[in-house]
C-alpha cells in the first residue's frame, strides 16, 4: 500500500491504458500493429480535443455543459452557410464569431451575474440548440457542401501516414499546454480555480478571467466539430442531445483533473483518452455489442475512481473545497 | 300516378340533359369527395422533424391534402419517446381526425395507439411499426430488405462468386423495428450460405461518427473484407468515409428514403449501393390511405391494411438526375 499510496490518478489510469494494451496485444491479433494503434487515435481524437476544451474550463473550477451544443449549431451553421454560396472563410468566421459569443454569454453569466456554471451551461447548451434548430436551419444532419470537399481533409486526410485529426489533437493539446504553463493568463486561470477569493485579493482580474475560460473551451469546440464535420462529411445536430458530453467530462475526470479546479493539467486529459480510446478499440475488434460495451466501459471507469479514491482519500482540504 | 311520374321524370331529364349539354356534365363524385375531406385534421408525430424522411413524408401529405381543405399539423417530439407520448395523449383528447404516426420502437406507443383507435380516431403508421396493427401502415418490408441486401451480399462476397465471404453489418439502434426485421431478413438468407462469415455485427445508433470508428476498426482488423451492409444511408455517410480512408474496395451497401444525398453518396462513391424505399411515393400512399380511411367513414381501426413500399435498388450506373428528390422541390 505504501508504494501505490503515492500513486496519482493520472498514473493509476495510464497503468490501467497500459495494463489493457498488453492484455489486448497478446488476446488480439492486429492489435498492436501500427495501423490499428493510429486508427486507435484517429478516433479518440475528436473527444481528445473536446476534453482538452472542457479541462480548461475544469482547472477553473467551472464546466461547459454547452460544449457540445456550441460546437454541433456552430459547425451546422457554417455547413449550412457554405452551402448557399458563401465563401468557406467567410462561413467559418461566422462560425466562430458564434462559438466565441455563447462562450462569452456562458462567461457573463457564470462571471458576472454569478449563476453556478452547471446551471448556466445546462441552460445555454438547450438554448444554442433551439436558437440553432429554429433560427439558423431545420435539418438534423447537414451534410458537407460538394464545393467545400478539400475541407475532408482535415478529418479525412494523412500527412506521412498519420491522419490529420490526431495533428489537431497534439496540437490543441500543446497549445493549451503553452497557455496554462507560459502565458499569465493560464496561471491566473489555475489560481482562480484553486481559490477564487484568494486569487480575486491578491489582484487577479477573475472575472474577466472566467469568461475568457468559457471562450476558449467555446473555441476548441468549433475545431472538435470542423474535424468532426469533415470526418464524416456532415454535422449531426443530433448529438447536443446526446450523452457526449458527459463522456468528455468522463475522460477529463477520469484522467485525475479534479471537478473542485484548479488541479491537473493536458497530461491528464491525454491519458483519460487513451484509456478510453484502447477500450473502445478492444471491445470493436472483440465485436462486442454496443449496449455491453458501455456496461464494460463504465465498469473500469468506476474502478478506476474507486481506486482513486481509496488510494488518495481525501483530506480535509479537498472535502472543504467541495464537488460539483 | 304513372302519368305524373313519367311526366316529372321527363321534365327533371330535360332539365338536367339540358343544362348538361350547354354546361358540361357534373362529376357526381366531387360533392361527396370534397365534403368527406373538407375540415378534416391529421395529426403528424414523427420520431423527430428535422431529417430527409420526416420532412419529405410531411412536405408530401400537406401537399396533398391542405389544397383540400384539410389541416395538417406536426408534433415534434425531437427523439424523445416520452415527448412522443405525451403528444399523442394529448391529441386523444384533441380528437383530430387521423394521427400519422412514426414509432421509435415496437412497443412505447403500442398502447397509446390503440386508446386513439377507442377514441374514435384513426391511425396510420409510417415506415417503422408497432406491435399494435392500426388501420394503415405504409412503409419498407425490411425483412424482405434484408434478404435482398443480403443477397445482393452474396452475389458479390460469396466464395461461389470468386469472392471471400467476409462482411460485416453496422446496425441503427437494436430495438428499432427498422434494425431488428432487417436483421432478420439478413440472418434468414445468411443462415442458408454458410460460406458467408459475419465478422462484424455492431449498433452505431444511427450515428455517422460511431459507423465510422467502427466500420475503421473492423477494416484494421479485417484488410480483405469484402462487403458491409448499412441500415440507414445518412449513419453510412461515416462508414463510407471509413472505407475512403482505408483505401481497400469494399462493396457498401445501405438503404434510405432516396433522398439527393444518396444520389451524391453514389455519385462520389461512399456507397457502392442504395435501397431506396422512396419517401415522396410514401407520403402519396399515406394520403391516399387518409383519404380513403375518410371518404369510407369506416369506424377506425374497423379495416387494417398494409401497404409496403416498393424498393429501388439505385447504383451509379443506373440512376440519373430524376432518380433522387429534394426536399426544397417537395415544400
Amino acid at each position: 500500500m505504501s508504494i501505490f499510496g503515492r500513486l496519482t490518478q493520472e498514473q493509476i489510469v495510464l497503468g490501467l491504458a497500459v495494463l489493457l494494451c498488453i492484455g489486448f496485444s497478446i488476446a488480439l491479433p492486429g492489435f498492436l500493429t501500427a495501423n490499428n494503434l493510429l486508427n486507435l487515435l484517429r478516433s479518440v481524437s475528436i473527444l481528445g480535443i473536446l476534453g482538452v476544451a472542457m479541462a480548461l474550463v475544469v482547472i477553473g473550477r467551472g464546466i461547459d455543459l454547452s460544449l457540445i451544443a456550441a460546437m454541433a449549431i456552430s459547425v451546422a451553421w457554417t455547413l449550412q452557410l457554405i452551402g448557399t454560396g458563401m465563401p468557406v472563410a467567410q462561413a467559418a468566421v461566422i462560425g466562430v464569431v458564434f462559438c466565441l459569443a455563447v462562450g462569452m454569454i456562458n462567461g457573463f453569466l457564470i462571471a458576472y451575474v454569478e449563476i453556478p456554471a452547471i446551471f448556466a451551461t445546462l441552460a445555454m447548451g438547450t438554448a444554442v440548440y433551439g436558437f440553432g434548430r429554429y433560427f439558423l436551419f431545420n435539418l438534423d444532419v447537414l451534410y458537407f457542401p460538394d464545393h467545400a470537399r478539400y475541407l475532408l481533409w482535415l478529418g479525412q486526410g494523412a500527412v506521412l501516414g498519420v491522419p490529420v485529426p490526431i495533428y489537431l489533437f497534439a496540437g490543441v493539446c500543446l497549445l493549451a499546454f503553452l497557455f496554462l504553463r507560459q502565458t499569465r493568463a493560464g496561471r491566473y486561470l489555475r489560481a482562480v480555480g484553486d481559490n477564487l477569493a484568494a486569487a480575486r485579493i491578491s489582484g487577479v482580474p477573475a472575472r474577466p478571467i472566467i469568461v475568457l475560460q468559457y471562450m476558449m473551451s467555446s473555441l476548441i469546440g468549433f475545431v472538435a466539430g470542423i474535424v468532426t464535420a469533415a470526418s464524416v462529411a456532415s454535422m449531426n445536430t443530433r448529438i447536443a442531445n446526446s450523452t457526449f458530453v458527459y463522456d468528455v467530462i468522463l475522460v477529463v475526470v477520469l484522467g485525475g483533473i479534479g471537478l473542485s479546479g484548479g488541479r491537473g493539467g493536458i497530461r491528464n486529459v491525454i491519458v483519460g483518452t487513451l484509456l478510453i480510446g484502447v477500450l473502445l478499440n478492444g471491445m470493436t475488434i472483440m465485436d462486442i455489442q454496443y449496449t455491453l460495451q458501455n456496461v464494460i466501459k463504465s465498469v473500469i471507469l468506476l474502478t478506476a475512481i474507486v481506486i482513486d479514491t481509496i488510494l488518495n482519500p481525501r483530506d480535509e482540504q479537498t472535502a472543504q473545497q467541495g464537488d460539483i | 300516378m304513372k302519368l305524373i311520374k313519367a311526366g316529372l321524370l321527363a321534365v327533371s331529364l330535360l332539365a338536367c340533359g339540358g343544362t348538361a349539354f350547354a354546361q358540361g356534365i357534373d362529376d357526381p363524385t366531387r360533392a361527396p369527395y370534397y365534403s368527406s375531406l373538407k375540415g378534416k385534421k391529421v395529426a403528424y408525430v414523427p420520431v423527430a422533424m428535422g431529417f430527409d424522411l420526416t420532412e419529405g413524408w410531411a412536405a408530401g401529405i400537406r401537399s396533398a391534402i391542405e389544397p383540400l381543405g384539410m389541416t395538417f399539423e406536426v408534433r415534434d417530439p425531437n427523439w424523445s419517446t416520452d415527448a412522443g407520448a405525451q403528444a399523442i395523449t394529448s391529441l386523444i383528447s384533441e380528437k383530430p381526425d387521423v394521427i400519422v404516426v412514426h414509432n421509435p420502437d415496437v412497443q412505447s406507443y403500442a398502447r397509446l395507439l390503440k386508446r386513439a383507435e377507442d377514441a374514435g380516431i384513426h391511425v396510420v403508421q409510417i415506415n417503422m411499426r408497432s406491435s399494435y396493427s392500426t388501420d394503415a401502415f405504409i412503409g419498407a418490408d425490411y425483412v424482405d430488405m434484408g434478404e435482398q441486401m443480403a443477397g445482393k451480399l452474396i452475389g458479390k462476397c460469396s466464395p461461389k462468386n470468386g469472392g471471400n465471404g467476409k462482411v460485416a453489418i453496422i446496425q441503427g439502434v437494436l430495438t428499432a423495428a427498422a434494425s431488428a426485421y432487417q436483421m432478420q431478413g439478413i440472418n434468414n438468407v445468411f443462415g442458408k450460405n454458410p460460406d458467408m462469415k459475419v465478422v462484424s455485427n455492431q449498433a452505431a445508433d444511427w450515428d455517422a461518427t460511431k459507423a465510422r470508428n467502427i466500420a475503421a476498426t473492423v477494416l484494421q482488423q479485417h484488410p480483405d473484407l469484402c462487403g458491409i451492409v448499412g441500415f440507414w444511408d445518412v449513419m453510412d455517410l461515416g462508414t463510407g468515409a471509413a472505407i475512403r480512408e482505408s483505401g481497400k474496395n469494399v462493396y457498401l451497401i445501405t438503404s434510405g428514403g432516396g433522398n439527393k444525398a444518396a444520389c451524391d453518396g453514389l455519385n462520389n462513391g461512399t456507397y457502392s449501393e442504395v435501397v431506396s424505399y422512396d419517401v415522396p411515393g410514401q407520403a402519396r400512399d399515406m394520403a391516399t390511405m387518409i383519404k380513403q380511411i375518410l371518404q369510407n367513414k369506416q369506424k377506425a381501426g374497423a379495416v387494417k391494411t398494409t401497404l409496403f413500399s416498393p424498393l429501388t435498388f439505385m447504383t451509379k450506373d443506373n440512376i440519373n438526375p430524376g432518380s433522387c428528390w429534394t426536399l426544397a422541390a417537395k415544400k
